[in-house]
This record gives C-alpha cells, sequence and structure tokens, in this order.
C-alpha cells in the first residue's frame, strides 16, 4: 500500500545521499549527516505556477508544494507573508543605492521568523500521530513552539537556558507550556535534549522533527522573490546562529530558479553573526571549510550557539555564491537596532540588530557595492529583549503637567539640538 | 569503576539496542576501540577515514565538548559520562 506523502519523496543523508522514511528521524545512521527531505521536482514544476501562488492566501502555505507536508496544513496556517518593506532612509544612510527589510519581526503568532518553522513541523508532528512537542530553545522558537501547541491542541515541553531575557520566558509560559529552565548555555541545552529525545517519544521539533522543520525557512525566500516582482535579489543580508536560515534562504532562491518561477541569475547571501559568538564568521573569513566550537558571550542570545550544527553548509553556501560575512560587538549591535527603528520605524531584536550593523560593515568595506541592491532578513521582534536596549536609548525627562516646564524643556532641547 | 557511554539512536542498532555501555578504556581513544571490538563497525560510524571525530559526531565528557578539552586524546576519570551526540539544530 503506498502512503500518500505530498511531494516529498523520502528523507535523505546530505553527506553520503543514503535514502530513509519519511519518519520523525534526523541523523543518517552511517555517519551522522543531517537528513534533509527530497522532493518530487518533476510533479512539482507541473503543477506550481505563479498564478496559483498568487490566487492563494497571502501566508507561506501559497507555497506548499515545496513544504515538506503530506496534506493540507493544520497549524500556523496563517503564518508568513510579513512585509517587505523598502527601506529608502536606511539605504540613505548605509550608503547603498536599494535596501529592502524583510520584517518578520510581526510574523504571526509569536513576532519571529520562528513561527515558520514550527507551523510546518507542528503540521508535521500531527501527521505523524504525535501528540507531545517539544524544542531545545534560545527564545524565540519556545515561544512559537508554546503558542502553536496551544492554538492546535498539542501539550508542549519547551527547554531553554535559564538565563534567558525575562520576556522571552514570560512568552513561553503564558500560552501554558512546561517551560524548563536549564543552568547553562544553548549548546548545553541542546545536547540534554538530544538526550531526551532519544529516551521519550516526543516530536522534538530542532531534533528529530529537524527535516522538516528547517525547511520552512524558505518561506522567508520565497516571499521576498515573490515580492520583489518575481526576481532573486542580489544580495541577501542573513543572521545565523546555526546557520540553518541562511542554507534555507540559499535553497529557496535556487528552487524557485530551477522550477522556473524567477529568472535565473546570480545572487550573494551573507552571513552576519555577534562577534561574541562568531564560529561561523570567524571561519568565513578565513577561508576555512569548517569551524571551530565557541562558547558564546553576547547579548544576541537568540544567534548564542557555539557549535552550528549547519555551519559547514553555511560556510558552502556563502563560498558556492561568492558571499561574504562578518560580526559585531554588543554595542554595535545596540546601534544595528537603533538605525533601523530610527531609519524605517522597525523594532528589532539583538539578531536584528547584528544583521544591519553587518550590512553597514559589509556596504562601508565594499563587499556589497554602494550600487546594488540588498535584503536584510529581520526575525524578531525587539520587544522580546527590552533588557538588552534598555539604558541605551535616551533618557525619560519627566515634568510637571504644566504648559511653562514644558516650554522650557523644549526650549533646552533647541539650543542643544538646532537642526530640529 | 568504569566509565559510562550513552549510545545515541542512530548507533543502537549496532548495540543491541542498548541505549548506556560501560568501559574501562583511559582515553576517548581508547573506549572507541574498546566499542569496536565489542560492537564491530561502530568505529567507522565515529570516525572518518583519516580517523578524525566526524563532522556531524560531538563527543562530551561529562557534559564537556571533547574539541574543548583534548580530542581523543582526552582522559577519563573513573565514572567520568561520555556522551555521544549528533550535531545541534538552531532555536
Amino acid at each position: 500500500m503506498e502512503k500518500h506523502e505530498g511531494f516529498m519523496k523520502a528523507l535523505k543523508c546530505r553527506e553520503c545521499g543514503r535514502e530513509y522514511p519519511l519518519a520523525a528521524t534526523h541523523v543518517c545512521e552511517f555517519d551522522f549527516g543531517p537528513l534533509e527531505v527530497a522532493y518530487d521536482y518533476d510533479r512539482i514544476k507541473k503543477s506550481l505556477t505563479r498564478a496559483l501562488i498568487q490566487s492563494r492566501p497571502q501566508t507561506m502555505w501559497r507555497y506548499r508544494e515545496l513544504l515538506p507536508i503530506a496534506h493540507e496544513p493544520t497549524v500556523g496556517t496563517q503564518v508568513g507573508f510579513t512585509p517587505l518593506v523598502k527601506a529608502d532612509r536606511l539605504a540613505k544612510h548605509l550608503g547603498i543605492r536599494e535596501l529592502w527589510i524583510k520584517n518578520d519581526t510581526v510574523n504571526y503568532p509569536t513576532l519571529s521568523f520562528k513561527d515558520r518553522v514550527v507551523s510546518v513541523a507542528l503540521s508535521r508532528a500531527r501527521e505523524l500521530g504525535f501528540k507531545i512537542v517539544a524544542c531545545a530553545s534560545t527564545g524565540n522558537l519556545a515561544n512559537s513552539v508554546a503558542a502553536n501547541a496551544a492554538a492546535a491542541g498539542l501539550k508542549a515541553y519547551v527547554f531553554i537556558p535559564s538565563d534567558l531575557e525575562q520576556s522571552k520566558i514570560v512568552n513561553s509560559q503564558v500560552y501554558g507550556a512546561q517551560v524548563i529552565g536549564i543552568k547553562g548555555h544553548y549548546d548545553e541545552v541542546n545536547r540534554l535534549c538530544a538526550e531526551i529525545a532519544g529516551k521519550f517519544g516526543w516530536a522534538f521539533v530542532n531534533v528529530n522533527m529537524r527535516p522538516y522543520y528547517a525547511e520552512g525557512s524558505k518561506s522567508m525566500g520565497f516571499e521576498i522573490i515573490e515580492q520583489l516582482g518575481w526576481q532573486v535579489p542580489q544580495h541577501t543580508v542573513v543572521c545565523m546562529a546555526s546557520g540553518s536560515l541562511l542554507t534555507k534562504i540559499y535553497k529557496s532562491y535556487q528552487e524557485m530558479m530551477k522550477l522556473g518561477l524567477a529568472p535565473e541569475t546570480k545572487f550573494h547571501v551573507h552571513g552576519a553573526q555577534a562577534t561574541g559568538c562568531s564560529p561561523i564568521t570567524t571561519a568565513q573569513k578565513a577561508g576555512l571549510d569548517f569551524f571551530k566550537p565557541v562558547k558564546p558571550n553576547t547579548i544576541a542570545k537568540s544567534l548564542a550557539i557555539g557549535t552550528p550544527a549547519d555551519g559547514f553548509y553555511a560556510l558552502r553556501a556563502m563560498k558556492e555564491t561568492g558571499s561574504n560575512s562578518d560580526d559585531v560587538t554588543d554595542d554595535e549591535i545596540r546601534d544595528g537596532i537603533k538605525m533601523l527603528a530610527e531609519c524605517e520605524g522597525i523594532f528589532a531584536e539583538t539578531a536584528g540588530g547584528v544583521t544591519v550593523g553587518v550590512a553597514k560593515k559589509l556596504i562601508a568595506s565594499g563587499r556589497i557595492p554602494a550600487n546594488a541592491s540588498a535584503v536584510l532578513c529581520i526575525t524578531g521582534n525587539g520587544l522580546k529583549t527590552l533588557d538588552a536596549v534598555v539604558g541605551h536609548v535616551g533618557r525619560l525627562r519627566e515634568i510637571r503637567p504644566n504648559l511653562r516646564e514644558f516650554e522650557t524643556l523644549l526650549h533646552t532641547e533647541t539650543e542643544a539640538t538646532p537642526t530640529h | 569503576m568504569p566509565k559510562l557511554v550513552r549510545i545515541p539512536t542512530p548507533l543502537r542498532k549496532l548495540t543491541h539496542g542498548d541505549d548506556t555501555v560501560e568501559v574501562v578504556g583511559a582515553t576517548i581513544g581508547e573506549v572507541f576501540s574498546e566499542l569496536e571490538t565489542r560492537y564491530p563497525g561502530i568505529k567507522e560510524r565515529l570516525l572518518d577515514e583519516q580517523g578524525e571525530v566526524r563532522r556531524f559526531v560531538n563527543v562530551y565528557v561529562n557534559e564537556e565538548d571533547i574539541r574543548f578539552l583534548d580530542g581523543q586524546k582526552t582522559p577519563l576519570k573513573d565514572g567520568a559520562e561520555i556522551s555521544i551526540i549528533p550535531a545541534i539544530a538552531g532555536g
């Protein structure tokens, strides 16, 4: 009896090509290489057209043939299709001809790109019959698993480093998820989760469900292409934690070109990390194929992965596309957050500050040419990492409810900043 | 006192389903050889053709990555716990 698996063919090892059934498994038994979903592109090419995509609701699921579920999605059906904002003021500030912000700070429902991967992972988990879902998280993923599981009536366990930002902890607890704080950094949380996943029969979205989960990130790239009028952008800047998002943006561009949905073109996907956790950019800048693990120390906690699982593939994607990468200090991250907020009215979390800060460096050094067009992937909302910017964004001036006091204050300010 | 190796799911077919194995080797390298003697074929899953730990395999001694210790030469105290974990995804 043949099981209906949509447009998926098998899980396939990225290293040796061995194939596995489409189950909840993520590692090749032979060489520990990561498993990836293999699709029937010939069939997809016959059925997926621009017109069909455009006829569907504006969510990430309008590209569902290229997402790894067998049937219609059942979790996160409203996720995605976030704005692509033309950022003229920031472009001028950074000295580049044209700049776009892919604004996942307003992704639904938990204000980060993680809703994309979680809606795929949980829809697939349900297809495979799971009732309990779980994740190891630096915060955003925990929020998304907690919220989407609640809405789907699934029980959720989320494991996070116990020193996370308060708002990210509360933003998981409010949905009734079991939130477990681990006294350690993310790599330790993840190691523990790998062991828990091996022992309990749960759907860990970023462990045994990873082949499906990771594919959800491609929707960000598909949307960018469609929103640019079916063009692949010349330059895209992507922040890197495990490096997965960068490899999936790269894959999404290739798939759209392969299927004839966007014209063939050369493109670059540049990587961004925080200097306090920069195993991938350090290797890229040194021209190495593999990174050296580090112990993270940065305010960009959502990027603090010292042993990035997809670091190797992110390095390869950057090498193949002649792309660059760089990293920024905590102060540069805060400056990046402020630049984006003050120029475009978009409040990003620390990871967004990393992307903007690195874009600034790449443009200033000519690694992204001044006459080019670039897209910055902004992946999470600043309301989640207020701790990182409190005390760095100006002070509150207090006056009594008295017009004269206000006029005095305004007068002092005007003298201090005559340009306003 | 022996040391304990936690066997990850992908390797349990080789260990006849056992998720922990007791060993006596004095270093990580010795433990790999010891495992190979008992479970033929396990070493090539963990090490590449050059004898290096495979790119997507992480080995921990008492929760510390051996790449921050002394690699395969990392010495093992009595009662040490060794974890073999596939590479870690983002979150």
